[in-house]
């Protein structure tokens, strides 16, 4: 049953996202970046990211290091957050907090969240959801102009 | 098979029977996530047997009330196991005098009040406080306070790649300058044990005054701080078997009278008006406020325990369980095991590679088995290794093979998913 447990929350999309990161490289220049710290952990990453007049997400990317958990959530979070306009984005990033602190059931309730749901399985541990929100909330910090964020 | 005991001694494979002593130990019957708990956290906080959580709980029970202040029964009782537990404790590391023994909050605590107490009336612009690259934070963070406010030097003794203190360094960083030694008996991220009674008298060769951090040390190690001739020595009681919020730090007599209290309050005074305060003596003097009467008594209770069970024959067995861990895990090619110094105490530390240690530790977890994953409050440890955190199995007296195997099962299962 446990062994059961440990495979929902290691997908196969997630152990794939942390092989092999994508949008896993600095963009220099770029318009906006944060860092994010989880001090727990030790764990750091910066989101750098490109937002043009109209509000549209050009380019984003992440480097850092973490677990698979915060790598594959910072992963897919680059390929999710390409194209799209802020506002979405930040819809987006409370859904998503919604879901791994248990609020969004994503089997019950409606959401946009489609692939990204595959991290529902953290809601039930609760020394892993800042290792799933931590790339999301420095992505919301370097948007909204802010350089450093701590999930403590 | 035989194995090297922390004392260097060889001893023939132990008879010991840990299933002995686990009936003592509540917590490690329980389950989490419906298996049996293999609790392997031991360096982070170890178990209460129910003869502490008895001592606890009869205080609590029967005479809680506070100590040194009252007339009454409850209070003079209080007093009396409050300070018989000091008595025990002066006698268990072989303090000379109670005066020596100072309760604090923990190590941590311990070592902040030297840093602050003696260190700000003793070091001075220019001096060298000197400590090592594998210490915890507790003693890294206070001497870099101290330096920072008296414009004294922090300089560190390197680590080999085998884990162990680069003594030659050492002797090379030591001069007249050297103020302080830090350094930790026992490293709670890779299980060295320092030759720390060879290098205190070297330091005092050179006048320095040495503060060991003794908190990993205490669960393995015989304690006689005579025989250590050491200055200060810092411990927590929940790393031995005692209760959270608790810790001791036995300074020398000579130097404990010349400094000045730590923290300001009642119980630490002789009279108070607002023209003049008289301190009280040792050791009140650095015992401002209630202090943690409860879990004083526990420690005690504690030491007790460790001592009707002998704790050379407890070093032994964990000996013997963490050379059958570091065996069994060597098996496994995808790990590497940090910290492989030839005087260990019973800490595995290691990386699977292409594994987050969270991840390990998350899965270990659902399998009910408790390790500390991170960089143990040693970030230049792991900086040293270039790995931003560890994964860590620590083994108290109470674990056993059945548990080790459990580990390398679940390790198994780890690199499965993850492959
Ligand atoms: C070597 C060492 N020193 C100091 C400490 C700090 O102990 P405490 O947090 O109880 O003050 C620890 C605890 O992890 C330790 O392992």
């Amino acid at each position: 049953m446990n062994y059961e447990r440990t495979k929902q929350l290691y997908q196969q999309l997630i152990l794939d996202h942390n092989k092999n990161p994508r949008n896993f490289r600095i963009i220099d220049p770029a318009d906006k970046e944060a860092v994010g710290n989880n001090p727990l952990c030790g764990d750091k990453l910066v989101v750098y990211v490109n937002v043009n007049e109209d509000q549209i997400v050009e380019d984003v990317s992440f480097i850092g290091e973490g677990c698979a958990i915060s790598k594959a959530s910072a992963s897919m979070m680059t390929t999710f957050a390409k194209g799209k306009h802020i506002d979405e984005v930040n819809h987006i990033f409370q859904q998503f907090h919604d879901l791994t602190t248990g609020k969004l059931d994503p089997e019950k309730d409606e959401h946009d969240l489609g692939k990204l749901a595959v991290f529902a399985g953290v809601k039930d541990l609760p020394a892993r959801v800042k290792c799933a929100t931590l790339s999301w909330h420095t992505l919301h910090a370097a948007v909204n102009g802010k350089e450093q964020i701590s999930t403590e | 098979m035989s194995s090297k005991s922390v004392n260097g001694t060889l001893t023939p494979e132990t008879t010991f029977n840990p299933h002995l002593y686990r009936k003592d130990f509540p917590v490690l019957s329980r389950e989490v996530h419906g298996k049996p708990l293999v609790y392997l956290d031991n360096a982070a906080s170890s178990q209460m047997p129910q003869q502490v959580i008895d001592s606890y709980a009869e205080y609590h029970g029967s005479y809680h009330s506070n100590v040194h202040r009252g007339v009454h029964a409850l209070s003079q009782q209080a007093t009396d196991e409050y300070e018989g537990a000091r008595e025990y404790i002066r006698a268990y590391i072989n303090a000379s005098s109670t005066k020596e023994v100072i309760f604090t909050s923990g190590a941590t605590d311990s070592i902040n009040l030297v840093a602050q107490s003696y260190g700000r009336t003793n070091i001075k612009e220019g001096d060298e406080i000197l400590i090592t690259n594998m210490e915890h934070h507790a003693n890294i963070v206070p001497w870099k306070m101290l330096c920072e406010e008296t414009g004294a030097v922090l300089k560190v003794i390197p680590i080999t790649d085998k884990g162990e203190l680069d003594l030659e360094a050492f002797e090379e960083l030591l001069s007249e300058k050297t103020a302080i030694l830090g350094v930790v008996m026992v490293s709670n991220a890779l299980g060295t044990i320092n030759p720390v009674k060879e290098m205190i008298a070297k330091a005092h060769e050179k006048g320095a005054v040495v503060v060991v951090d003794g908190a990993q040390a205490m669960p393995h190690v015989r304690i006689d701080v005579q025989d250590l001739d050491v200055d200060f020595f810092a411990f927590s009681a929940h790393k031995v078997y005692g209760p959270t919020g608790c810790g001791v730090l036995y300074g020398k007599k000579s130097l404990l009278e010349e400094m000045p209290p730590y923290r300001g309050g009642g119980d630490m005074i002789l009279s108070v008006s607002f023209d003049e305060v008289i301190y009280n003596q040792l050791p009140y003097k650095f015992e401002a406020g209630t202090p943690g009467i409860s879990q004083v008594i526990g420690l005690a209770r504690a030491l007790k325990y460790v001592d009707e069970i002998g704790v050379e024959k407890i070093a032994a067995w964990e000996d013997e369980l963490l050379s059958y861990a570091t065996q069994e895990i060597k098996k496994i090619p995808q790990v590497k095991v940090i910290g492989e110094a030839e005087n260990k105490a019973s800490v595995l530390s290691f990386v699977i590679e292409g594994v987050h240690p969270h991840d390990i530790g998350t899965i270990l977890d659902e399998d009910g088995i408790a390790i500390r994953t991170g960089h143990h409050c040693a970030q230049p440890v792991m900086e040293r290794f270039c790995i931003p955190a560890t994964s860590r199995a620590s083994f108290a007296f109470y674990n056993t093979k059945e548990e080790v195997d459990a580990l390398i099962a679940s390790l198994k299962k780890v690199i499965e998913i993850f492959t």
